[in-house]
């Protein structure tokens, strides 16, 4: 898929630096380093945005315990966990995409992508599959929802969260493929090489956030209720 | 005056290119900057027809003029408008964003095409509350406090709730610009310590934006959840807890006083240094004390809740990291008073302007006190003396440095100078509506009037009519510059490079400044207000 015809060397082409550079930067190394501030400093806001949610997961669960631990023992392990593996895997695939870029491997750039992109895809797969079934299984929260629970509210308030929470995730994924596939096409024109590179990096530093936020949801909705299942 | 160069009629940031597109377009950090005044100016006059209305209903202890429900929508509504649509954005998203990058001697801010977007974003937010206005209004108060915004308010606390989290993003976007800038555009030889004090500023308020902010977004998330779902997050009946929501609100809404009133204090440390002539005295005290506000602020969230149900520990804890806000805003006082001595101070429209802001800051700061000590927080808490200190912060504050601020860069923004005479008329005019519009509120509160009531006791009409009188003397203050200031942006005559004799590098480049701000990249090799090393350079010596 990655370019057919595949261009000249990307470095040797005159102008193309030149073309990258935007105007009210000195030099293109400052560019860059702003550049990646301006995505650490996003993040910090992301890290706030999660946090938040965090922080009132938490109160809830203080305040329900058990109803956590049971709402917790309602997900599907497996398909949490093989979540899990598949988007760390992508973290690998991103991190090696971001390297490709670096040594202005464009070809491996555009194939790399390609799969960060797919397993981008399963991850969103398996995780509808998972709202599906709990939907089905009358746990969407609002007038769907229904338990026999003796605390009805403090199951509730944990499948609000689950879903929030998840949801929240499952929206910057469904942005960070987005925002690869664009990659993608600016690599398949031929606009990166081992000069110019940096949203390459940048994004890169965003899909390792998204991945690693998932990495404390598993721990905080999957994993409370394992030891119920016995 | 100096004997400034000729005027050119050179290209510049506002003839270069010419039509609606290319200020719909552009991503001129200082084309963005006048965007903003457009917007914030008429969301300004939307919040203050508000007031007006509400002034109005005041004059007599009944409810004639209008029912108590829609009351309680006026000041529903002129609290959004005015916190999110005016004071937030006001001086980092005008000022800010026209000075910055001067200020540090870069072409532009670091992402241009954000900057664009944010007001896009904003005004976006600004459509959807306008919307719900128009469809009927809000009634929760500014806060959304639950369970009444996610329970038992029929209006459209959803729509209201939206542009507002809209608008935050615009905030989001424009404190991560602010902050990537300072960091990585600076021109050869600005290190951070030599930088304005008004960048210092900026940069805390920037910080306060990116970190507080997305809280805002999740917790507004939380209450249209809850009202579109039907399920209980703040509902104690559904296994919810009410009071998480003021704790995730006040969390934002505190330091956001800071992102009001933080910019105020950067406007004014430039304005007190240029008119007394003078660096501003412990100049690197007044930086951090800036970054201290900002911290601090995160701290203190919880003097909201004296009254809503908290522990007498957490309370006391709270009450003390609030007075801790006044060291640092203490340091600002004293070094901006202490600036002033054995200067050659001369009184412009701006520096009448700085002058009330530091003294009604002073007064807002000291009530703030009042209100931080729990015992006298819960016999004036939700009365006019809350209502009058917080007008105090953000009108006598924030307003005031504002509009000081907008004359003292009129010449640099506008390329022409302002009428003297009438601006300070009018900042005279300021001043005395704002007091006795205020003043009296802080009686009425302390002799027991609740804030948000229609209607009330036949004894406090007398401060409530002087009160509405000062409102209607503010309004002529507010009206009279957006008439000269308009006037002056054809009429005026025209301004030399730096009318003021100021030190800062936005003066050291032809009023309008051209698009890329600077005919070749400044290097600096002195600190900021450095009256000595620039003796010459400015036709002091």
């Amino acid at each position: 898929m990655a370019s057919t015809t595949s261009p000249p060397p990307p470095d040797v082409l005159p102008g193309r630096e030149e073309l990258a550079h935007r105007e009210h930067f000195a030099t293109p190394e400052q560019q860059r380093e702003t550049a990646m501030a301006g995505m650490w400093i996003f993040l910090a806001t992301e890290i706030m945005m999660f946090g938040a949610l965090f922080m009132a997961y938490t109160v809830y669960r203080l305040g329900h315990p058990l109803a956590f631990a049971e709402g917790s023992k309602d997900m599907e392990i497996v398909l949490g966990s093989i979540n899990t593996a598949i988007l760390i895997t992508s973290s690998f695939t991103m991190a090696l995409a971001a390297l490709a870029a670096q040594e202005g491997n464009t070809r491996l750039l555009g194939w790399l992508l390609i799969l960060t992109i797919l397993i981008g895809l399963a991850f969103l797969g398996i995780k509808f599959t998972e709202y599906y079934n709990h939907y089905q299984d009358h746990k969407a929260p609002g007038v769907w929802f229904e338990s026999n629970l003796s605390d009805r509210g403090g199951l509730e308030m944990f499948y609000v969260f689950y879903f929030i929470m998840t949801g929240l995730h499952a929206i910057h994924m469904i942005i960070g493929i987005g925002i690869l596939f664009v990659l993608w096409l600016m690599t398949l024109f031929g606009r990166f090489s081992r000069v110019y590179h940096s949203p390459v990096i940048v994004c890169g530093l965003y899909w390792g956030f998204v991945d690693i936020v998932w990495v404390f949801l598993f721990a905080i909705f999957y994993l409370p209720g394992l030891h119920l299942h016995g | 005056m100096i004997a400034a160069p000729e005027v050119t009629t050179e290209r510049n940031y506002l003839n270069e290119k010419e039509g609606v597109l290319s200020w719909l377009l552009t991503t001129d950090h200082k084309r963005i900057g006048l965007l903003y005044v457009a917007s914030i100016t008429g969301f300004f006059f939307v919040g203050g027809l508000f007031a007006l209305l509400m002034r109005l209903e005041l004059l007599t202890p009944r409810t004639d003029l209008v029912s108590a429900e829609t009351y309680n929508k006026l000041f529903t509504m002129h609290g959004i408008i005015m916190v999110w649509f005016f004071l937030i954005p006001s001086i980092p998203a005008t000022l800010g964003n026209f000075v910055i990058p001067l200020m540090i001697g870069a072409k532009d801010l670091a992402f241009p095409k954000l900057n664009l977007a944010s007001w896009y974003i904003f005004n976006l937010g600004g459509i959807v509350t306008l919307w719900a206005i128009v469809q009927g209004g809000v009634d929760t108060g500014w806060t959304f406090y639950t369970p009444l915004s996610t329970t038992y308010s029929t209006t459209y606390v959803i729509a209201a709730a939206m542009g507002v989290f809209i608008s935050g993003f615009s905030s989001i976007l424009t404190g991560l610009n602010f902050i990537a800038t300072i960091h990585r555009m600076r021109c050869p030889g600005l290190t951070w310590f030599r930088l304005p004090l008004f960048i210092w500023s900026m940069y805390a308020t920037s910080l306060v934006l990116v970190i507080a902010t997305p809280v805002l977004a999740i917790t507004l998330l939380m209450v249209a959840v809850e009202r579109i779902f039907q399920v209980g997050i703040f509902d104690p009946a559904l296994g919810g807890d009410p009071l998480l929501f003021q704790h995730m609100f006040w969390f934002y809404s505190h330091p956001a006083v800071y992102v009001m009133v933080l910019p105020g204090m950067a406007v004014v440390s430039d304005l007190v240094a240029v008119y007394s002539r003078k660096p501003v005295f412990g100049y690197t005290a007044v930086a951090f004390s800036s970054l201290g506000i900002a911290i601090v602020g995160f701290l203190v969230w919880g003097h909201h809740m004296f009254v809503a149900g908290q522990s007498v520990d957490s309370a006391l804890t709270f009450s003390i990291l609030s007075y801790m806000v006044a060291i640092p805003s203490a340091i600002k006082v004293f070094n901006w008073t202490a600036t002033l001595y054995k200067g050659s101070v001369s009184w412009e429209t701006p520096m009448l302007y700085a002058i009330g802001f530091i003294g009604l800051f002073t007064i807002g700061g000291m009530t703030g006190l009042f209100l931080a000590a729990l015992g006298l927080d819960v016999h004036v808490t939700d009365t006019y003396f809350v209502v009058a200190h917080f007008h105090y912060i953000m009108v006598g504050g924030a307003v005031m440095a504002y509009l000081g601020g907008i004359h003292y860069w009129w010449p640099k923004i506008s390329g022409r100078m302002y009428p003297e005479g009438l601006a300070k008329l009018s900042a005279l005019i300021v001043f005395l509506g704002f007091n006795l519009t205020f003043f009296p509120q802080f009686i009425l509160g302390y002799l027991g009037m609740p804030r948000r009531y229609a209607a009330y006791p036949d004894e406090f009409q007398v401060l409530h009519v002087l009160s509405t009188g000062g409102a209607s003397i503010l309004g002529v203050g507010y009206v009279l510059p957006l008439i000269y200031l308009t006037w002056s942006w054809r009429y005026a005559p025209k301004a030399p490079p730096n009318p003021w004799r100021a030190t800062g590098l936005e003066w050291q480049t032809p009023s309008p400044p051209p698009v890329h701000n600077f005919e070749e990249t400044p290097v600096v090799t002195y600190g900021a207000y450095d009256y000595e090393a620039l003796k010459e350079k400015l036709g002091l010596g």
